[in-house]
Order: structure tokens, then sequence, then C-alpha cells
């Protein structure tokens, strides 16, 4: 992206193009880019093989909030008890099979020897 | 006869007709096609063009399904930050600017950032990065970079220790100014490796290099060498994004693995990014102010479309203030932004923005 005012440059952005974070799947996908090297296809794809839905379902708000929920991997709405933070990242790393080096990290401090 | 109401690269208002609209989109491809001896955009990539400029709505948007991933470079911080980053000053720290960009604006991913947004200042006070960074981390879910300028000229004296190249070149000593930008390259190269494992170590899931090769072809080959040394002892995703759509030939022999930097354009800058073993590779095409946005965006994705062709790993084109066809201004207008944005994803065919 790059530099602006927040209406006029991420706003804008998110509107026109973005996949939508922890609203839909974006989040996800940009994992499999990031962890992966995957171009956009192929990591759409990689996720909606994991999600069990179709390519286009990953930035459809409605299906992703409710599919989020019923996965646990963190929800863009403040609900008490769901997962957040760490917690849904350490979900979201046995759904997609990487390894999230934060996650990693807590449970090295979990596993170490008190 | 039909006028639109298109923007200029400055963000100012100008009426083309409909003729004038198709000619500065052909001219705008043309332009690119030249310089980058590349494919300029086909009929039917400008007649999308055309309609899109043409198209009466305020903003624009992909086609539903088509939409791509979001990366930046310290975006959230134009909550806090001042008028110089087109911040709006509001008072929030870092860390709530970005749980807010997560929770309340749909990005895919963030970033942390300096203020001091280069690589050299950070390292004195870096333990207080981390521990930023490690607050980030225990709360939000979308991946995390750290991102800095590797900025190179502030190695330059005044600023640094290494010789000026902009005050030698003009004495006639070329031999050493192309010394001082290796020595600095050097310091810099090592400066980007040292904040780079301390945000591994801190958990970060990405380092992001921004404005890459913003003082030419040293400051590539400080970077890319930067990469290799992380790409290969870290588990960080590594973003470049470029400075300029061409490298410039501040020294003009520099090479990496055999390839001169000098005057490279993206579809060849992103394989040297590869090689180097980053994960993304964010593309910059700076906007010309005196030409007009259907100009502008045209030249900026036949650019963006060829460095898209041509890469193996995921493409975010830079679409901010003055580059990617989005006019240099520090309110961007949404219906210039929306239409850069549409035409990088469609035409651009990028993986993210």
């Amino acid at each position: 992206m790059g530099v602006g005012d927040p209406v006029g440059m991420p706003m804008a952005h998110v509107l026109a193009s973005g996949m939508g974070g922890i609203r839909t799947a974006g989040d996800l996908v940009a994992r499999m880019q990031l962890h992966r090297k995957m171009r956009l296809p192929q990591a759409k794809a990689y996720v909606a093989e994991k999600l069990r839905v179709g390519i286009d379902d990953l930035s459809d708000v409605v299906l992703m909030r409710e599919l989020r929920e019923d996965l646990d991997i963190g929800v863009v709405t403040a609900m008490p008890g769901a997962a957040r933070g760490l917690a849904a990242k350490a979900r979201i790393e046995r759904l997609l099979g990487i390894e999230i080096a934060s996650v990693r990290m807590l449970r090295a401090k979990l596993e170490a020897e008190l | 006869m039909t006028t639109h109401r298109i923007r200029m690269g400055d963000g100012r208002v100008e009426a083309r007709s409909s003729d004038e609209l198709r000619a500065d989109i052909l001219a705008g491809t043309e332009d690119a096609a030249d310089r980058g001896r590349i494919p300029a955009l086909t009929e039917q990539e400008r007649d999308y063009l055309f309609d899109l400029f043409a198209f009466r709505g305020r903003i624009v948007g992909v086609e539903p399904g088509h939409e791509v991933v979001l990366t930046d470079d310290g975006v959230a911080g134009s909550l806090w930050t001042d008028q110089g980053d087109s911040g709006v000053g509001v008072p929030v720290s870092r860390e709530q600017a970005i749980r807010l960009f997560e929770r309340a604006f749909g990005f895919d991913t963030a970033e942390l950032g300096h203020p001091d947004y280069s690589y050299k200042p950070v390292k004195p006070v870096v333990a207080n990065e981390q521990q930023c960074m490690e607050s980030v981390l225990l709360s939000t879910i979308i991946p995390v970079y750290y991102g800095a300028m590797p900025n190179l000229a502030t190695y330059a004296r005044p600023d640094g220790p290494f010789g000026n190249p902009s005050d030698l070149m003009p004495l006639g000593r070329i031999a050493d100014a192309r010394a001082a930008q290796l020595e600095a390259a050097e310091a810099c190269t090592r400066d980007m490796i040292y904040v780079g494992k301390k945000m591994a170590a801190a958990g970060a899931d990405g380092l992001n290099f921004d404005t890459t090769a913003s003082a030419g072809d040293a400051e590539f080959l400080a970077t890319l060498q930067a990469i290799e040394e992380l790409a290969a002892s870290t588990h960080l995703s590594i973003q470049v994004g470029m400075a300029a759509e061409f490298v410039l030939g501040m020294h003009g022999e520099v090479e990496f693995r055999g390839e001169r930097l000098a005057g490279l354009y993206p579809h060849q800058q992103v394989k040297l990014v590869e090689k180097a073993g980053a994960s993304v590779f964010g593309p910059v095409v700076n906007t010309n102010t005196r030409k007009s946005g259907p100009w502008n965006v045209a030249r900026a994705v036949t650019f963006v479309k060829a460095c898209s062709e041509a890469a193996s790993i995921p493409i975010h084109a830079n679409v901010g203030m003055g580059v990617g066809g989005v006019p240099m201004c520090e309110t961007p207008p949404v219906d210039a932004v929306t239409r850069a944005s549409a035409a990088m994803v469609e035409i651009g065919r990028v993986d993210g923005l």
C-alpha cells in the first residue's frame, strides 16, 4: 500500500480491493502468501480447501463470520469466550498446517521446565 | 460531447473528452512499454481502463471474488503520526492503532514501525521495538511485519560516518564516491540483519524493507544481501517494497549474483529479490504529477503486469500517495485511489496491494 490519510488510503483500498482481514479469510490467505510464498490463486485455493468452502466464499463476510465462529479462529466482533490473539493463532496454525513464530514461542514457554 | 471528470497526477480535477481519455490511456501504456521494453496493454485492457475512468460513480472496486491481500508500510501510523506521513494525530499507541486496523478496518496484515522509519535509528532502540512487537503479537490474529527503510543516505556525512557521494561526484571524485557507497552499504546491511534477527527473536511474522533503493543501486545491493542472510537464518517472511520504478545507478557498477543493479525495472528487480529469498515483492511506479490519472494508471499497471507475469512470489504493488497511479497529494481522493486499486488487481494481476 502506501502513504495517505486513513480514509484516502487504507480505507479506500479495503473497500475497493481488500479481502477483509478477520472479517473474512483475508488473514488466512495472507498467511499462505507469507509462510509458503504462494501466489494469490494458489493461496486462496489452499485456504478454501482447508475451510471446505468455495474460493469466492473466502471474501464473503456473512459466510465467513459464521464459519470463523464455528472454527473458533477469531471473529471480528467482540464475543466473550471466542479465541483471540495467540489462542486464535494457535488454532489457525493447526487449521492451515503452518508454524506461527509467536505461537511456537508460547509453546516453548509452556513446555519449559519450572 | 461527453466529458469525463478525471484527476491529474497532483490531484487536480480536469475534464477529458472520450477521445482524449482513450489517448491518455494509450500514451501511458506506450510510455511504460517503451521504457521497460515490455508489452503494452491490449485493446481489451485499455477498454477496461476507459470504462473504469468513464464510470460516473465516485468509487469503484474489483469484481467480487477478485479481492487481494493488503500489506502496508506502517499504515497504522496514519492514525497517530503527523502531517509528514499524512497522519491525523489521534492520541493512540502503536499497539492500539494496529488493533484498530485489524478489528475495525478489515486489514489482512499489519506492520509495526518506529516513527523514525529507518533501520539505522531503530538499532539503538531495538529492545523497545521488540517489546512493542511482543505486545502486539499477544493480542492480534493477523500476520504482523516489522518495517523500516534501508535508507542508505543516512549513512553518509553529515548524518553518518561515510563520504557523501552527492558531495564527491560533483568534484569528479567518482572512485571515492563509489567506495563510500560500498562502505555505507556494508554498514547498512549489518544494521538490517541486526534488527531483523531481533525481530525474529521477538516472534514477528515478517520483515518489510520499505522504499528500497531510494539511494540507488548500492542500497539495493545492501538490502539484497540482508535478505539473503535473514532468509537463510530466520523464519521471517521478507517483503521488499521499492522506492521507484527504476534503480538509479548512483554507483553504476554494483552487481548481485552477476546482475548489474543499475537500470533495472520492476520485472527485472523481482527476479533478484526472489533469488535473495524474499517472500513478497512490492513494485513501485512513480506518478507523474503533470500527466492525468488515466495516463498514470495505464503506465503503472503496464509495468506491474509485466512484473506479475515474471514473478514466482506474490506481488503486492505499491499504491500509496504518488505511486501506482495514485495522485501525489497528502489526502488522496477516493475516486482516484479506488480506480488505481481496481486496475492493479484486474489488469496488473497483483496478489496484493
